[in-house]
């Protein structure tokens, strides 16, 4: 219990005070998780969408994969991505290993398949509602794609701030990618299992407590503006 | 493009028969009915007209002009709104129509006015009452200027004085030139709405009427069984 109040008040202090080694980590923590997001929308909704509206041969296994890969482990990505980015790897020669951009790219491996697959789920359902109608107006897979992922855009939103969630949440991958490099790859979740390892609780716990409160003041925002969109939409 | 000839349609699904070897020709002129109970088979024998399903065997021809697709349209029991205002889902019709985007805008104001609906124009089509949502619907069916528009219970889900105004619509796309091809359930709706009526039952085409003789004096046993709301198939 005395942890607990120790760390909110190391939390306060650190923001009063306006650390510039916190303010750091935190810019980064949200540059790398929403670059990640933002990339990995882009592959995702067009992804889902296709597999939505899509009729190929594999496309079942091709769910069950999506539907599986959610729950990727983010140490075998970060692993995964170390491997391919390590001097001796096949993007070695890029030399961007223990940069953000390594940590972008394992959390955009991450959340793809979230984006993906759940907003493959949306989509189908409203193609149900749609199928006929679209197909009677004269639509093609494309169209009725592109006019589906407008038109569950509300929805769509969730799962991106899911995708948002996962990725400034997990440790591991951008642990590995990234080396935790004091004031270069140091983001939230890094430095927390850091200054957990050197005993330094109610930093760690400081950490948490901010890391917490951007991700409930950003799903917050999101869910305020939908909210009042989809009343006036419907 | 018309007439449409049906020669010996039958369509089935995973092994049941649920059109079975119907021939008939849907002329220019006459409002033609398809009335039958339920699972008779009158929406699916619809789809086929509109190209929405391919028959199993047989086949459906226009004997018109040969692009039969652009001149037809449908509209669904349930109308399908886009999440957009009103008179943006008509654009969009008019748009997969192949229409200049300048003069969708125009023609659908125009269609809008016409079905006395420019009130709600701007508003957002999915939050309409149903009987307005239908009516969006005709009018998103009529801007295509079909010269055949099929309608699946278009007032099944509405209360009556929706259904009144439906109806209404409905004969002012007729005395605009729109051949119209209908299913109900409603036996009033068929005799003050249709010229013909043609009856199925269990997938077969019976009998093929004029209103005034079929409610006089219906050809088959089945029809006549029908209308007295006698039903021994269910």
């Amino acid at each position: 219990m005395n942890d607990i109040l120790l760390a909110v008040t190391e939390a306060g202090r650190m923001i009063a005070r306006l650390d510039s080694a916190l303010f750091e980590i935190v810019l980064l923590s949200l540059r790398v998780s929403l670059t990640a997001v933002l990339l990995a929308s882009g592959i995702g909704l067009p992804l889902g969408a296709a597999i939505a509206v899509g009729r190929f041969p594999g496309r079942q296994a091709l769910i069950v994969m999506l539907n599986a890969l959610m729950g990727l482990p983010p140490v075998v990505v970060g692993l995964m991505v170390y491997l391919m980015l390590s001097r001796a790897g096949p993007l070695g020669q890029f030399g961007i290993l223990f940069t953000p951009s390594a940590m972008i790219i394992a959390q955009t491996i991450l959340i793809v398949p979230i984006v993906a697959a759940l907003s493959r789920q949306v989509i189908e359902d409203a193609w149900q509602e749609y199928r006929e109608q679209l197909r009677s107006l004269g639509a093609g897979p494309l169209t009725s794609a592109l006019t589906l992922l407008w038109d569950t855009r509300f929805s769509l939103v969730t799962i991106v701030l899911a995708g948002f969630g996962r990725a400034a949440a997990e440790v591991g991958a951008v642990m590995i990618v990234g080396g935790n490099i004091d004031g270069v790859t140091r983001v939230m979740t890094t430095a927390i299992a850091l200054e957990t390892s050197k005993g330094d609780l109610p930093i760690a716990l400081g950490l948490g407590i901010i890391l917490i409160t951007l991700v409930l003041a950003l799903n917050a925002g999101a869910y305020w503006i939908k909210d009042a969109a989809q009343r006036r939409y419907g | 493009m018309l007439p449409l000839v049906l020669d010996q349609v039958s369509f089935a699904v995973s092994g049941k028969t649920i059109i079975d070897r119907v021939s008939m020709e849907i002329t220019e002129g006459p409002r033609t009915i398809i009335l039958g109970p339920n699972g008779a088979g009158k929406s699916v024998l619809m789809r086929l007209c509109h190209g929405l399903f391919a028959p199993t065997s047989g086949s459906i021809t226009w004997r018109g002009a040969a692009n039969g697709r652009r001149r037809q349209a449908m509209v669904f029991q349930r109308p399908v709104m886009l999440r957009r205002s009103a008179v943006a889902n008509i654009v969009y019709g008019l748009k997969l129509a192949g229409i200049s985007p300048s003069e969708c805008e125009l023609r659908a104001r125009d269609v809008l006015d016409a079905v006395g609906l420019s009130g709600i124009a701007e508003q957002p089509a999915r939050v309409l009452s149903g009987g307005e949502q239908q009516r969006v619907a005709l009018a998103r069916a009529w801007a295509l200027g079909p010269e055949v528009l099929f309608l699946d219970e278009p007032t099944a889900n509405l209360d009556p004085g929706a259904a009144r105004e439906v109806e209404s619509l409905i004969g002012q796309i007729r005395a605009g030139g729109t051949k119209i091809v209908m299913t109900t359930h409603n036996l009033g709706q068929a005799k003050r709405l249709g010229d013909e009526i043609l009856f199925l039952s269990q997938g077969r085409l019976v009998e093929r009427t004029p209103v005034d003789q079929f409610f006089a004096k219906p050809q088959s046993a089945e029809a006549d069984a029908f209308i007295r709301g006698e039903l021994p198939w269910s």
